[in-house]
């Protein structure tokens, strides 16, 4: 029950060629996206900050690529990639970083803030380690209601080392709510390594010490992370209580768009280079014949045209207007 | 029927009314049922003072007892309001808001206007507050002025037993996000209090006493003690009238403002210390809106500005009484340019 | 009385209003000692726990002393003041006011209290009634739209000493079920007849209220052998003209600052509203229930900004065996004292300086009435 094991890609089981689009289209839209996000920012016309998720795709993908309708999540500051897995339109993210009215928050959010609860996604989230309190929320509402559903907790390696991210890991398996924790171990929480702030060798570790299983997964294998997803949010789901699971990868850009990364050496480079979750992900399905390059690129196109058209539109979209300033504070007050 | 019962069995019945009408209604804080794990008695508290004895039984699985781990379960309930639980959380102490402070203010308070109105978050924080039972510094505290700060929240102390049942019940079906201030030396306070479910409105103050010399506005415990002081100044002459807030946020400021506009003398009883305190607010309230009404300067009747002391002597010195009140109504009724 | 004193001295006692009543107080005496009192002269303001009124003379004489100071709890019957002719000796009157002193520093006795609420069941809702009185004939109060048992106050013990006298909460209203379901008189008579059935009561007179007055012209048409004489108070249903506003305006009016003057167009002497009268409708309306209700009844009661009711018909229908006297406030701003007119072989009383509540405003001369109709009862 309290093993920590490392997965390796998994045999035996065969997606569908629409499946392997689906999950390929994701990654790729939040790629895409994240790498515009970047260039757009360095005009300065993004206004606040924005910390990309590039590089971290397969963690996303992978695990929410095993929730439905019944299912919520919680995110961090760096969540566009999580909101782009769960299905949240990806014109109106566009719109909210750019603080447009047409936005996923009607401008009111901004990148730290995108939420979109029809999609059960419980927002980013400015705070680190505001998500996982939350989630023993929905989880708890889940079992109560008997609807099936189970609730996530994105945080990082610096997340994992917030009271509140403990807390919820003991509460979640005191209540033995229908819960899974997703430690995205990206290497750094801002500048500081993970390595260094993480008492114990691994996150996952710390799994036995909440009662739970733990389990490490390279994070930059999609098909790795969606194998023990799958187990995790399995065994949430049949009441077999919470797991923790920490991906191992790296951030390719900054904690936030102008960190000038002094902190680090040139893992990026290297990453992208060989261990980048997209090139093996293609890599492995064209060995394997499930997909072709000519379906990859079809692929690419698509998303490649999806993101200009959301930059378009985000960039024309009107701003706020002055009453807006003062609506949706309450329901009723 | 109204009969008299007390302050902690007006909630109690509030809880257990609602709880009895809308199943989407949990309970959940640190022993509120009592005995979880324990080899003795299920139930054996009912919270700390009792105010949830009994639900437990009669709502299997409705009530929750909690680790202490404010964060992770003062969150949980936020967490669940948003996905279509009506949560009724307690906070055992608000001296412990440090402990969860973020979820409440960074989270709840925020989801609706953060996530473009696309959220709706009605969970109920009760807690309890106020000094007075030689709980000392760390469990004494009143702080409801810090979440009156908080856009998003709504912030409630009722002072009779007739108003905890109806604030409670609007609490709960309330949409927004309700801080509930439970004034723990009001526990045993009994009073009429009808047998049907009934509601109060949010920002409705209310007038307890009618009087043209002087407005008191007071909130929570000390309505009691300002009803006190006003019966005193009565008997010399001086007729008070004194003013329930029962909620911060909503604030009826028209009720403050009506009452200043007619005696043109305001004195404020706060049981918090007085930097940024509810009483500041309230004063600040009336010199903006009233001040062509204003005869004499705003007495503000407030804590000092020190923590909660634990010695009795120091403890009764600490809380405002009503000689405090009285002489701060003479030195409005009395002062000259 | 001790029997040393002199039997021509006559307390002026303080009034029981309402069933629930256990003490009062004088906020003002508007006679002095030495003045004289004719009956119906007002001789003090009193002050309860659930209103204010003046008290008027039940006999007359002269005041020769004062016993209740101003402000000061007086138990229900106790004296608080004492006429007497000339003749009678100051020391005679000095140990009448002893006595009298006696009693209010006594306070009131442990245990007298409300009488026992009673519950009947019409249709699936829990009725609330209670009653007092001697044995003899039964009469049942019915009060209006917004009402409550509670306002037959100033009748109901004067009522009780001479009949069996009952007053009930309609559905909508005061501790019965809150639910009217269609809001039309005829779910409200239900409660009505639920209730004489549960007193096992074959013959009834009924008093009622505005509303309350078509209500108890539904049941008495239902079965007139069963009502002794009806009297009507300002009764709904005999014309098109009634107070739109005021009916809606009470539904919807959520604060106090709304319901104030709304309460006010009730009365002829609007300082009869205080703020506790207020009070306790706004905590009525807050119940839960209670909004839907107000609405429903509003609803049925008009159409339009008209009266939807046709009370005339059902006197028609009550015929003649049944007394009917009606009795309307000259000055109500409710439902026009003109209306009175329309009440088919009724006896009239019209009372000027009342409003839309004589019962309350005027509850001497009400009573008055109530008994002469009484006794044309066969």
């Amino acid at each position: 029950m309290t093993d920590t094991e490392e997965r390796k890609a998994p045999t035996g089981r065969t997606p569908t060629r629409e499946h392997l689009l689906d999950v390929y289209r994701m990654m790729r839209t939040i790629r895409e996206f994240e790498e515009r996000v970047h260039a757009e920012f360095a005009t300065g016309e993004i206004p606040g900050f924005v910390h990309l998720y590039a590089g971290e795709e397969a963690s996303a993908v992978g695990v929410c690529s095993n929730l439905d309708g019944r299912d919520t999540i919680a995110s961090t500051h760096r969540g566009h990639g999580h909101c782009i897995a769960r299905g949240v339109d990806v014109v109106e993210m566009m719109a909210e970083i750019y603080g447009r009215k047409t936005g996923s928050c009607h401008g009111k959010g901004g990148s730290m803030h995108i939420a979109d609860l029809s999609k059960g996604m419980l927002g980013a989230n400015g705070i680190v380690g505001g998500g996982p309190p939350l989630i023993c929320g929905t989880a708890l509402a889940a079992k109560l209601k008997g609807t099936g559903g189970v609730s996530v907790a994105f945080f990082g390696d610096g997340g994992s080392n917030q009271g509140t991210t403990l807390e919820s890991m003991n509460l979640a398996s005191v209540w033995n709510l229908p819960a899974v924790f997703v430690a995205e171990n990206n290497g750094y929480a801002e500048t500081t390594s993970s390595a260094w702030s993480v008492a114990s060798d691994n996150i996952a570790d710390r799994a036995a010490g909440f009662g739970m299983p733990g389990v490490i997964v390279d994070g930059f294998d999609f098909f790795a992370v969606h194998e023990a997803a799958s187990e995790a949010i399995a065994r949430a789901r049949d009441g077999g209580g919470p797991t923790l699971i920490e991906m191992k990868f790296t951030r390719y850009y900054g904690h936030f768009e102008g960190d000038q990364q002094t902190y680090r050496a040139d893992e990026v480079e290297h990453a992208r280079a060989e261990l980048d979750c997209l090139k093996r992900f293609a890599d492995r399905v064209t060995e394997t014949g499930e997909l072709s390059r000519a379906d990859l690129r079809a692929v690419d196109a698509q998303v490649a045209s999806l993101i200009d058209q959301a930059v378009d539109e985000a960039k024309a979209a009107p701003l706020p207007a002055e009453a807006d300033l003062l609506t949706d504070v309450y329901v009723r007050y | 029927m109204a009969r008299n019962i007390t302050y902690r069995e007006a909630l109690n019945e509030a809880l257990a009314q609602e709880m009895e009408r809308d199943e989407s209604v949990v309970v959940m804080g640190e022993d509120n049922a009592g005995g979880a794990g324990s080899p003795g008695e299920d139930d054996a508290w009912g919270g700390v003072l009792g105010v949830t004895k009994g639900l437990y039984h009669k709502f299997p699985g409705r009530v929750l007892d909690t680790p202490i781990s404010e964060s992770a379960f003062i969150g949980a309930a936020i967490g669940a309001a948003t996905a279509g639980l009506r949560p009724v959380a307690e906070l055992m102490f608000v001296d412990f808001m440090g402990v969860c402070f973020d979820q409440i203010y960074n989270q709840a308070a925020k989801f609706r206007y953060m996530f473009g109105g696309k959220a709706v978050t009605p969970v109920v924080i009760r807690t309890m507050y106020g000094a007075g039972l030689r709980a000392a510094a760390q469990h004494s505290q009143c702080l409801y002025s810090l979440f009156t700060h908080i856009p998003g929240l709504k912030v409630v102390m009722p002072a009779t037993p007739y108003d905890a049942k109806g604030l409670m019940i609007q609490a709960i079906r309330d949409n927004d996000p309700v801080m509930f201030f439970e004034h723990k030396a009001l526990y045993d306070l009994t009073g009429p209090v009808p047998e049907e479910s009934y509601t109060l409105p949010f920002g409705e103050a209310n007038v307890v006493r009618e009087g043209g010399d002087v407005t008191i506005v007071t909130l929570g415990r000390m309505v009691h003690t300002s009803l006190e002081a006003a019966g005193r100044l009565g008997a010399d002459g001086v007729q008070c009238e004194v003013i329930d807030l029962r909620t911060t946020s909503p604030l009826d400021e028209d009720t403050v403002l009506d009452s200043v506009e007619g005696t043109g003398r305001l004195v404020v009883v706060d049981e918090s210390h007085p930097r940024c305190s509810v009483a500041a607010d309230i004063s600040a309230l009336a010199v903006r809106k009233a001040f062509g009404a204003l005869q004499a300067p705003v007495e503000m009747v407030t804590a000092p500005h020190t923590p909660v002391p634990f010695s009795s002597a120091l403890e009764d010195l600490y809380i405002p009484d009503a000689q405090r009140i009285v002489n701060a109504v003479k030195a409005v009724t009395g002062w000259t340019r | 009385m001790d029997p040393v004193t002199d039997e021509r001295i006559v307390p002026v006692t303080m009034p029981k209003w309402g069933l629930s009543m256990q003490l009062g107080k004088v906020t003002a005496w508007i006679i002095d000692e030495g003045d004289e009192v004719g009956i119906g002269d007002d001789l003090a303001d009193i002050e309860t726990e659930k209103i204010n009124g003046t008290l008027e003379a039940a006999d007359a004489g002269t005041v020769r002393r004062i016993v209740a100071r101003v402000g000061e709890d007086v138990p229900v019957s106790g004296t608080i003041a004492l006429l007497a002719p000339a003749g009678v000796t100051e020391e005679d009157l000095d140990a009448a006011v002893q006595q009298a002193r006696a009693v209010i520093d006594a306070g009131v006795p442990e245990g007298t209290g409300a009488p026992e609420v009673l519950t009947a069941e019409a249709g699936g809702r829990k009725i609330s009634y209670v009653g007092d009185g001697r044995d003899g004939d039964v009469v049942l109060l019915v009060h209006g739209y917004g009402g409550d048992r509670n306002s037959w106050l100033f009748l109901q013990e004067p009522l009780a000493a001479k009949f069996r006298v009952y007053a009930l909460d309609l559905p909508g209203h005061g501790t019965s079920a809150k639910d009217v379901g269609d809001g039309s008189t005829s779910v409200l008579a239900d409660a009505v007849v639920a209730v004489l059935d549960a007193l096992g009561v074959t013959r009834a007179h009924l008093v009622g209220h505005s509303m309350g007055g078509a209500v108890a012209l539904v049941v008495a048409a239902r079965d007139p052998a069963r009502i002794a004489s009806l009297t009507l108070i300002a009764p709904s249903g005999f014309g098109p003209e009634i107070n739109a506003g005021f009916l809606r305006g009470f539904a919807d009016a959520q604060t106090r600052r709304e319901l104030k003057p709304l309460v006010g167009q009730l009365f002829a002497d609007e300082d009869l509203v205080t703020r506790q009268l207020v009070d306790d409708l706004l905590a009525y309306k807050r119940l839960d229930g209670v909004d839907e209700a107000l609405h429903a009844l509003a609803g049925a009661l008009l159409d339009g900004d008209a009266q939807r009711g046709d009370s005339a018909a059902l006197v028609a229908a009550v015929g003649g065996a049944v007394p009917v006297t009606v009795i309307w406030g000259a000055a109500d701003r409710i439902i026009p004292a003109a209306q009175a007119e329309a009440v088919g072989g009724a006896i009239r009383h019209l009372i000027d300086g009342a409003g839309h509540m004589p019962h309350m405003e005027r509850p001497g001369e009400v009573q008055a009435a109530i008994e002469q109709t009484i006794a044309r009862a066969c």
